[in-house]
């Protein structure tokens, strides 16, 4: 308990040392240039009257942004004007259609490969060549043969998606203790009641283990592939704000995109711990 | 010689060209306790493991009741040395599974109710709601056992079920095995290496020597009246030769009857002795 309120207390002050330092760094000094035109100088914007970069923005900057846009996240302005919750739902909604999906293929693919070692033989190469290969590298693939870029993108989460869930489920499935097959065939359970009541508990914390880290790099894809596709998500959005030059509003979805990221590993977490079981 | 009920005949294990054993033949008869007693490598759990059907031998057969074993079946339940418990259930979930797998068409409840009726045989049912990670390693073997005896099993295999608990828990267990399967009349093959647990529980012990090429050399028939107690069975006459002259075949004959069979062997006429009959027994305070 003491050792809580100590770390959260070293937290807060690394947190106010680090945006405190930010702050004052980040604030310019007085526009020394020459005086412009107003009309000018209003059509350039206020970075450009004093003749130097886009400013980085400064902590409180960022604060007065995350405020705007938090404060309404779901408006709809047209299509190209949506609220920072609306572009959310939209990279959540490709992430798990693209999860479950891949979850769909993967946790009885990864069963069979598990239990039989000719197939475990057979797509082992075939998974290891595709495994590394970076799930943006199948976007094009992917836009020219569904001509969707909305299913282009979910197809790319899937992609990324299957891997870790795949070699999971056929590892947990593989290394079920022998004398649990055992008591199972004892009692003559048919492979059916087997497969459910034994393997599937048995190699659940492992296959709970592939899917946290398929969310995980699932919603560290999703951004990319949204940056591609466009049009809608917290990818599009962090793109499109850079065109703007809104490099606080950046800031802002990078801060936004890591609670997100963090609340669904906590969710599979939780759903890992629901599954496993001590000896 | 009419065949016994459970008929061991023949069988051998190799590994490679060399056989672990082989030719081994031995018979177990309804209601009978038989032990197996040898030093480990001579492929003890082996031969449990081919009597449950979990493995098929090299060569030989055994037929149980007028059938040949092909596999692993109902009527013959295993207690495994290592509990062999699903962590994921409770102690009252492992028995159901073993009961609702030898009665597919009850209902949940009534699975439930047989499992914890068994389960209170063990002296568990207070801890029918704990998982496995939960109980100690006496009560971890108690449900093993449960979860045998629940599908009324018409052979009871035990490999070394007592042997990973101290002295205090294997006593209590073993009397609890003896009870249940004395007022059941269940017929059982254990194995086992500890001279004792032998003597109190099985009706015969077979002595095998040790590996490579292991055999049955001979055959215990423990003379001493039933029912056995292990407060008192120490103290029958005949107790001692019979426990010593187990004690001489594991410490020496094990080793120097190991290997190449004596001149005119046959593995179907083991010898049988009756140490605890013989005239020349020596009693202890």
């Amino acid at each position: 308990m003491a050792l809580r309120v100590r770390s959260a207390l070293l937290l807060l002050l690394i947190l106010a040392a680090a945006l405190g330092a930010w702050q004052v760094a980040a604030t310019p000094a007085a526009p020394t240039g020459p005086a412009l035109d107003p009309e000018y100088a209003k059509l350039l914007g206020t970075a450009a009257q004093g003749g130097q970069q886009t400013p980085m923005p400064r902590p409180s900057d960022i604060a007065e942004r995350a405020w705007h846009l938090l404060r309404d996240p779901f408006y709809v302005h047209g299509a190209n004007d949506q609220g920072i919750g609306i572009q959310l739902g939209w990279s959540l909604l490709r992430v798990l259609t693209g999860f479950g999906l891949a979850a769909l293929l993967a946790i009885p693919l990864g069963f069979l490969i598990g239990m039989s070692p000719v197939l475990h033989g057979a797509l082992d190469p075939i998974i290891q060549v595709l495994r590394p290969v970076s799930p943006l590298a199948w976007m094009p693939l992917a836009l020219y043969t569904i001509r969707d870029s909305g299913a282009s993108a979910i197809f790319v989460i899937f992609i990324c998606a299957i891997w870790p869930m795949l070699l999971n489920t056929s590892f947990g499935v593989a290394t079920v203790r022998r004398e649990w097959l055992n008591v199972a065939r004892t009692l003559e359970a048919g492979p059916w009641r087997t497969a459910v009541a034994v393997i599937l508990p048995a190699a659940a914390p492992t296959i709970m283990t592939g899917a946290r880290i398929s969310i995980g790099i699932a919603w560290l894809v999703i951004v990319a592939a949204e940056m591609l596709v466009g049009g809608t998500g917290i990818g599009y959005f962090v793109w499109n704000q850079w065109n703007n030059l809104a490099i606080a509003d950046i800031v802002v979805a990078i801060l936004v995109i890591g609670l997100v990221g963090m609340a669904l590993d906590q969710l599979l977490g939780r759903a890992a711990r629901a599954v496993a079981w001590r000896e | 010689m009419p065949r016994p009920w459970l008929s061991v005949e023949g069988i051998a294990r190799r590994y490679g060209a060399r056989p672990v054993f082989r030719d081994l033949w031995f018979g177990v008869e309804r209601g009978e306790f038989v032990a197996l007693i040898g030093h480990s490598g001579c492929g003890k759990t082996t031969i449990l493991n081919i009597l449950a059907g979990l493995e098929a031998p090299d060569a030989g057969t055994i037929v149980m009741d007028g059938r040949e074993v092909s596999g692993p079946a109902l009527d013959r339940a295993v207690i495994f040395q290592s509990h062999a418990l699903l962590p994921w259930l409770s102690a009252l979930g492992n028995v159901a599974f073993a009961v609702r797998s030898r009665h597919r068409a009850w209902p949940r409840a009534k699975a439930q109710d047989h499992a914890r009726r068994v389960l209170d045989l063990v002296g568990l049912a207070e801890a029918a709601g704990r998982k496995p990670a939960e109980l100690s390693g006496g009560m971890k073997q108690r449900v093993g056992i449960a979860r045998a005896l629940a599908i009324e099993p018409s052979l009871l295999l035990m490999d070394e079920p007592f042997s990973a608990l101290d002295a205090l828990t294997r006593g209590t267990l073993q009397d609890e095995v003896l009870r249940l399967v004395s007022d059941a009349g269940q017929t059982a093959f254990m194995i086992t290496h500890d001279v004792d647990e032998a003597i109190l529980l099985a009706d015969r012990i077979l002595l095998m020597t040790n590996g490579p090429d292991a055999r049955v050399a001979e055959v215990v028939v423990n003379t001493l009246p039933r029912p056995r107690d292990r407060q008192t069975i120490h103290r029958t006459p005949g107790h001692h030769a019979l426990r010593n002259h187990i004690v001489d075949f594991l410490v020496a004959r094990s080793r120097t009857l190991a290997g190449a069979r004596p001149e005119g062997w046959d593995g179907r006429r083991v010898p049988e002795v009756r140490p605890a009959a013989s005239p020349i027994e020596e009693t202890i305070s």
